[in-house]
């Protein structure tokens, strides 16, 4: 409740602070200010200090694991703005606006990491992506940001009227917007009921428009041109904190109702992994720009987290939480230098190494990330994912093929780290590269690596 | 009336949405036929609580029953005139720029 009320606050904070002062450095100082307060306000909360006591009769319902990783999306996205702030600023002329429109997404990820009905899901996935359409749009002379700020409007409010029918289908069936499904008892007779049509067609629905939100493979297809068209930096915000949110969203609507689904949820869930894998994968490796080539590599990064849809176990919730931190951590900083790059294709990072030997090593910690080589929080998220899967049981095929997959992944990563280190070249920067810049970068590749080694660390805080 | 002739009226209204949304190619119309898919599920909403509250008040004749369906259809409405301020800002965005809101110019995208 703290994090949903001060982010929405802080948001309108934000705007008044455009009038205010026009100076840009003072209005990304304020947004740093108000996520470092967020921050410490939904730990307070954690520890049961409620700033507002507000009775939500039972529509929001807040539990550690929520908590816990809220505070993980508001500490990648103090990380983003510290890392990428000045690009935020040279965006375009509305800096304030745009630090509003981040505070009011984070209101979203907090309802939907509490949201306890469906009234509040559909609120919380609609909070969190209206601002997101403005921000893709943000470079407004840009016709590729105009493109994929349309396409990305048309497919996310088609996906959000294919939600309603699915909850709308669903309150017929059942008479209320509760999320705890499953066979009922016959009010009559007191014998169990199966699932009516009407329940299953409306839980196939909020699949299918949740699987548009996360993009999960078949229905990704607008990912890759959105993620390509954005504004970079709103792009990094977008495949990490707020795709994260989506999955924890997904993996906590499904957590009770996968009875309703009964034997057809163990076909439906393998097969979306497996054809996520696959095409994120295959496709990422063919990519020339390292941007699209990350839009890519999410999708592919959102088969492995389906596995925690898969497995519903504690270890897959434990799972969610590490991957969730790992692969933001990874691509905001991957992100935070093609961000600064003239050229995002691959040639653009030629020489890297030689010029800034400490910028190209904490990227290249980054990518192995992702990759998900060991030493680094992505092995151990992987990790974490796929025995989830297979403690589940009936798909250790498809855990081999994402194994497989995942050593194809390494090869459109090390592309990255070849042209970094193996080829020479002078890369050309839209702004000095700072001291400072580089430092926080470091930190953040130190926190991949200490993931890597001590995996706990983050999971013992969730079990303070 | 019988809950059946809601649900196949609804149904059918959703489907014409979506066909539109898919068939369509100019983006004013794709968004009206977004819109018609939210208004199928107003009604259906509305109906579905009529239903339920129905079912109830034949047992407790003071019964709040059914009212969620309706505060639900308020939440849609509220968050589609949003979608719709945001949505229209974006397509004048884009004729500023193109002078057309035809969709079959999205394709700068494409490699």
């Amino acid at each position: 409740m703290n994090a949903i009320i001060f982010s929405a606050l802080w948001g309108v904070v934000m705007m008044f602070s455009g009038i205010v002062t026009q100076n840009k450095k003072t209005i990304t100082g304020l947004s740093v200010l108000g996520l470092v307060l967020l921050l410490f306000i939904n730990c307070l909360h954690a520890y049961g200090i409620w700033v507002i006591k507000l009775d939500t009769l039972g529509a929001l319902h807040f539990d550690s694991i929520g908590l816990f990783f809220n505070a993980i999306a508001i500490f990648a996205t103090l990380l983003y703005v510290v890392l990428s702030g000045k690009d935020i600023e040279n965006t375009g002329v509305h800096a304030a606006e745009y630090y509003a429109l981040l505070f009011f997404v984070l209101t979203g990820v907090s309802i939907l990491t509490a949201f306890n009905g469906l009234l509040m899901l559909f609120l919380g996935i609609e909070i969190m992506t209206i601002p997101l359409y403005i921000l893709t749009g943000a470079d407004k002379r840009n016709l590729k940001s105009n493109e994929a700020s349309l396409k990305y409007f048309l497919m996310g409010s088609f996906s959000t009227g294919i939600m309603l029918m699915g909850i709308a289908l669903i309150y017929g069936a059942t008479g209320k917007f509760g999320i705890a499904g499953g066979i009922s008892l016959a009010p009559s007779t007191g014998l169990a009921v199966r699932p009516s049509f009407l329940e299953v067609g409306g839980m196939i629905l909020l699949f299918v428009s949740m699987c548009f939100k996360v993009s999960a493979a078949p229905f990704h297809f607008w990912t890759p041109d959105v993620y390509d068209g954005a504004p970079a930096v709103f792009t990094s915000f977008m495949a990490t904190i707020v795709k994260s949110a989506g999955f924890f969203a997904f993996i906590k609507l499904f957590d009770a109702h996968t009875a309703v689904l009964g034997d057809s949820w163990n076909i439906l869930v393998p097969f979306v992994i497996l054809i996520t894998l696959l095409i994120g994968n295959i496709t990422a490796v063919f990519q020339q720009s390292v941007k699209r080539m990350l839009a890519y590599s999410s999708i592919a990064q959102a088969g492995f987290m389906l596995f925690a849809l898969y497995g519903n176990n504690d270890l897959s919730k434990e799972g969610i939480l590490l991957y969730a931190f790992s692969y933001s951590l990874a691509t905001i900083g991957i992100f935070a230098v093609l961000i600064k790059l003239k050229d995002y294709s691959l040639d653009g990072f030629n020489g890297l190494a030689t010029e800034y030997p400490l910028l190209a090593f904490s990227t290249a910690i980054c990518l192995l990330s992702l990759a998900g080589i060991p030493l680094t929080g992505g092995f151990f998220a992987k990790y974490y994912m796929l025995s989830a899967a297979i403690k589940a049981g009936g798909i250790f095929w498809l855990v081999i093929v994402a194994v497989l997959l995942a050593a194809v992944s390494v090869y459109y990563y090390f592309r990255v780290i070849q042209a970094m280190y193996f080829k020479s070249g002078a890369p050309s920067f839209n702004q000095p590269i700072t001291k400072a810049f580089q430092f926080t970068l470091f930190g953040v590749a130190v926190m991949i690596i200490l993931l890597g080694l001590f995996p706990n660390l983050l999971l013992n805080f969730f079990y303070f | 009336m019988p809950i059946n002739y809601y649900i196949f009226f609804c149904l059918t209204l959703f489907s014409i949405g979506i066909v539109g949304v898919l068939t369509r190619r100019n983006a004013i119309i794709i968004f009206m036929c977004i819109e018609l898919m939210l208004n199928a599920v107003n009604l259906l909403l509305v109906a579905f609580s009529k239903m339920h509250h129905a079912a109830a008040v034949a047992a407790a004749p003071d019964t709040t029953v059914g009212g969620d369906g309706q505060i639900f259809v308020f939440f849609i409405m509220v968050v589609a005139a949003a979608e719709v301020s945001v949505g229209l800002a974006i397509i004048v965005m884009m004729y500023r720029n193109i002078h057309s809101v035809d969709i079959n110019f999205l394709n700068r995208l494409k490699n």
